[in-house]
C-alpha cells in the first residue's frame, strides 16, 4: 500500500472533467471508478512521490510507505496553502507532527 | 484511431526541468515563435522534479571560479569530461538560478541577500512547488502543451529530424507534430535494472520510474551519436527510502559508519583520499564494506539534536517524504538510530553522470534539426537541475538561430502509416507477452549479466557477451507485446525503448577494456584505470537497418 484513498471523505472532484489526483499523477495512475470516486490502478507502480496527496482539496488521500520497507503504520497528509505546504505526519500511536513550510515566493516577496 | 496534425516552429519533447526552462527563453527571445511541448504526464508535476527538491547542487559561490569549477567535475569523473560542455554550463548557472527565483521559487540567504552557502557548490532551497513554479512560467508564455501525450519516434527522412509522433494516452489520439527545430529533454532512464525493492514497492526507485530513456531510445533508433553509457550513475542513498545523503551529510555533518561503528572511510580507505574520496569511492568504500563482513554503513545521525531533527524532516519533506514516514517511529528516530545506507541499482542519465547525445558545443546533437538539453544530453556530468537549465538556454539560443532559413517538411505518408502501426500493434496482441514480463525479464538479464546489484555492480567479458545475446534474443521476442489498454500500451512503449537502450549500454560496457569510474564501471577482467589507452569517449552508433552498433572513440577535447 502506497497511497490510501479514503471514500468517505472523497467526492471525486465532482464537475471537473479529471480528478486532480488523476490529472496530476505522473505515473498516470490515478482514475475516477464508476462510483465516481478515485482510485489507483496499480499499487506496485506508484513512486509514493505524494503529488496526489498534496493536490486533493478535501485531503482523502494518505501516503503510506509499502509493508516490506516499513512496518510501523505510520502516514502523512498534506495540503497547500497559498505560499505554504502544509504537512502532518501520524506515527504508529496516531501522535501528529505538524509542518508548515514556505513552497513559493508570492510576487512582491 | 484519429490522427492529429500540429504545425509547430519549435518541438520540444519532455516538459521538465529543462524543456520548461527552454520554452520560456525561446518566448523571451523570439515572442512570436510557436512552441509546442509534447508531455508525457502533466507539466505541473511531472518527471525527477514531481516530488520536489531541497537543494540545488550546482552552483557557483564567491571565490570558485568556472576553472575551478571544471577542475572539480574532471577529478570526479576521472579526466573523462567534455571541458567545452561543462565550462559553458558553469558560466550560466547562477543566471539560471536567479531566473528560476524570479519565478517563485524560496531560496535560503544571507542577511545581505546573498545565497547561504549549504556546501561548497550548493545551496539550501525550499523546493516542494519548483515544478509547478517552472509550470506556471511556462503557462505565461503561448507555449502549447501537449499534456498525456507519450512521444513515440522522430519525424526523420534521412536527412533531418523534423518532428516527431506522439500517442495521447487520455484521448488515443495518434499525434503527427512537425517543426523546425525539436529539442529532446526527457531525461535520463531508470527501470532498465532490476531495482533493489520488489513487489509492492518496485517504484520506490531514487530516479522517476516514468522516465523510462525514451529520449534516448528515440535517438538510437534514427542513428544519433551517443556518448558515455558505460558510465552509468549508482546513488549511494538512504536505504529503501532513497533519500539523498547529502542532506543528512551536508546539512547536518553526519560521519559514515560501518556496523562496527567505524568511520570506514578514514579507517580503511584513506588511500583513496578517506572523507575527502571521490563519489564514487565513497560507493565503493560501501559495497567494500558489505563484502567484508562489516555492513551495514550508516550515517551517524545519532549526535543530532530535536532542532537539526526538525530542520532535516522540513527539508525531506521538500523532496522526499517516505523517509519522515520511516522515522516516524521510536525505533527509527535519526537520534537514536543511525540512517542506514546503501547503493541502488544502475540508472542512465546525463545530470549526475554523461550519458547521452553526443552534442557540439550549442547543443546540437549529430542529426540537424535535433537539439538536446539536460539528463538526456551527454559529457557534462554534475549539472544537476540548474545545470539542465542553462543547458536548455543554449540549446533554445541554438535552434532559433538555425531554424531562420529552414521550412516545415511533409513527413512521408508511408513513415506516419508504419509508425501508427507500430505504436499501436501491441493493443491487437491478445495473447501476448505482458508489459510486466517484458519488464521483468529485461531487468534480470541486466542484473545478473550486465552488473547489477545482485553482481555488486562488477563486469565482465562472458557476462556481457551473455546478455548482448539475450537481449537480442528478447528482442526479436518483443513483437509479441500485448496490451489490454491504452495505460498498458504506455507501459509496452517503455519496455522497447528501455530495451533498445540497454543494448547500446551492454555494448557501451563491453567496449571500455579498463576500470574508468570504480562501481559504475568496475571490469573485473580489466580492474586498472589504464590512462595510456582510454583517456577518451567511447560512442556508438545503432544501424536500425543492420542491427548493428558501430563504436566509435572520440578524443576528450572534440
Amino acid at each position: 500500500m502506497s497511497i490510501f484513498i479514503d471514500e468517505t471523505i472523497c467526492n471525486g472532484c465532482k464537475g471537473l472533467p479529471e480528478a486532480r489526483c488523476e490529472r496530476i499523477c505522473p505515473g498516470d495512475l490515478c482514475y475516477r471508478k464508476e462510483n465516481t470516486k478515485a482510485a489507483i490502478r496499480d499499487q506496485s507502480a506508484c513512486w509514493t512521490c505524494a503529488c496526489c496527496v498534496k493536490e486533493c482539496p478535501v485531503q482523502a488521500i494518505e501516503l503510506r510507505l509499502p509493508f516490506q520497507i516499513c512496518s510501523n503504520g505510520s502516514s502523512l497528509k498534506a495540503r497547500l496553502k497559498h505560499d505554504k505546504t502544509i504537512w502532518t505526519i501520524w506515527d504508529a500511536e496516531r501522535h501528529q507532527e505538524e509542518f508548515i513550510i514556505q513552497a513559493r515566493c508570492l510576487k512582491g516577496d | 484511431m484519429s490522427i492529429v496534425p500540429i504545425d509547430a516552429d519549435i518541438l520540444i519533447i519532455g516538459g521538465g526541468a529543462a524543456g520548461c526552462f527552454a520554452a520560456v527563453e525561446i518566448y523571451k527571445k523570439s515572442p512570436g515563435c510557436r512552441v509546442v511541448i509534447m508531455e508525457k504526464a502533466h507539466i505541473e508535476r511531472s518527471g525527477c522534479l514531481a516530488m520536489g527538491l531541497n537543494a540545488i547542487n550546482a552552483y557557483l559561490h564567491t571565490g570558485q571560479t568556472p576553472d575551478s569549477y571544471v577542475a572539480y567535475v574532471e577529478r570526479q569523473f576521472e579526466g573523462i569530461i567534455r571541458r567545452d560542455l561543462v565550462y559553458s554550463i558553469v558560466q550560466g548557472l547562477n543566471d539560471a538560478v536567479k531566473d528560476v527565483e524570479k519565478m517563485g521559487l524560496p531560496i535560503e540567504k544571507n542577511a545581505d541577500g546573498t545565497y547561504k552557502m549549504r556546501g561548497k557548490r550548493s545551496i539550501r532551497i525550499f523546493g516542494e512547488r519548483l515544478k509547478p513554479i517552472l509550470a506556471e512560467a511556462v503557462q505565461k508564455t503561448p507555449a502549447r502543451v501537449l499534456n498525456r501525450v507519450v512521444a513515440t519516434n522522430f519525424i526523420y527522412d534521412n536527412t533531418r529530424v523534423c518532428g516527431a509522433f506522439g500517442f495521447g494516452v487520455r484521448d488515443g489520439v495518434f499525434y503527427v507534430v512537425r517543426a523546425k527545430a525539436v529539442i529532446v529533454a526527457t531525461g535520463g532512464a531508470s527501470g532498465i535494472y532490476r531495482p533493489h525493492n520488489t513487489g509492492e514497492a518496485r517504484n520506490l526507485l531514487w530516479y522517476c520510474p516514468w522516465n523510462a530513456g525514451t529520449g534516448y531510445a528515440m535517438g538510437i533508433r534514427i542513428g544519433a551519436e551517443m556518448t558515455s553509457f558505460e558510465n552509468r550513475f549508482i546513488a549511494l542513498r538512504v536505504k529503501d527510502v532513497n533519500a539523498p545523503t547529502g542532506t543528512i551529510a551536508v546539512g547536518a555533518h553526519s560521519k559514515q559508519i560501518n556496523a562496527r561503528g567505524e568511520d570506514y572511510l578514514e579507517r580503511y580507505y584513506k588511500h583513496w583520499g578517506g572523507n575527502r574520496c571521490l563519489t564514487h569511492h565513497r560507493l565503493l568504500a560501501t559495497i567494500e564494506e558489505k563484502k567484508n563482513g562489516r555492513g551495514p554503513c550508516y550515517l551517524d545521525t545519532t549526535t543530532l539534536n530535536e532542532g537539526d531533527e526538525r530542520r532535516l524532516k522540513e527539508d525531506f519533506l521538500n523532496m522526499n517524504p517516505q523517509i519522515v514516514l520511516l522515522w516516524a517511529t521510536k525505533e527509527r528516530n535519526p537520534r537514536k538510530k543511525p540512517v542506514e545506507i546503501y547503493g541502488t541499482e544502475p540508472f542512465l542519465v546525463g545530470g549526475h553522470c554523461q550519458a547521452g547525445y553526443w552534442i557540439d558545443k550549442d547543443r546540437r546533437t549529430t542529426i540537424p534539426g535535433l537539439y538536446a538539453a539536460g539528463e538526456v544530453a551527454g559529457g557534462a556530468p554534475k549539472k544537476y537541475v540548474s545545470g539542465s537549465w542553462v543547458e536548455a538556454r543554449i540549446a533554445a539560443t541554438t535552434a532559433l538561430e538555425d531554424i531562420k532559413d529552414v521550412s516545415l517538411r511533409h513527413p512521408d505518408e508511408d513513415i506516419i502509416r508504419r509508425e501508427k502501426a507500430r505504436v499501436l500493434r501491441p493493443l491487437s496482441i491478445k495473447t501476448g507477452i505482458s508489459p510486466a514480463e517484458a519488464r521483468e525479464r529485461l531487468q534480470k538479464i541486466m542484473d545478473e549479466y550486465a552488473g547489477g546489484i545482485s553482481m555488486n555492480y562488477e563486469l565482465h567479458e562472458e557476462r556481457l557477451l551473455e546478455a548482448r545475446r539475450l537481449l537480442k534474443c528478447l528482442r526479436d521476442r518483443m513483437r509479441d507485446l500485448s496490451a489490454m489498454n491504452h495505460y498498458a500500451l504506455v507501459e509496452a512503449l517503455e519496455c522497447i525503448d528501455r530495451l533498445d537502450v540497454a543494448r547500446v549500454l551492454v555494448e557501451h560496457l563491453i567496449y571500455r577494456k579498463e576500470t574508468r569510474w570504480a562501481c559504475y564501471q568496475t571490469r573485473l577482467d580489466y580492474p586498472e584505470k589504464d590512462n595510456s589507452r582510454w583517456l577518451t569517449f567511447v560512442n556508438s552508433v545503432y544501424n536500425p537497418k543492420t542491427d548493428e552498433t558501430l563504436m566509435i572513440e572520440r578524443p576528450l577535447c572534440p
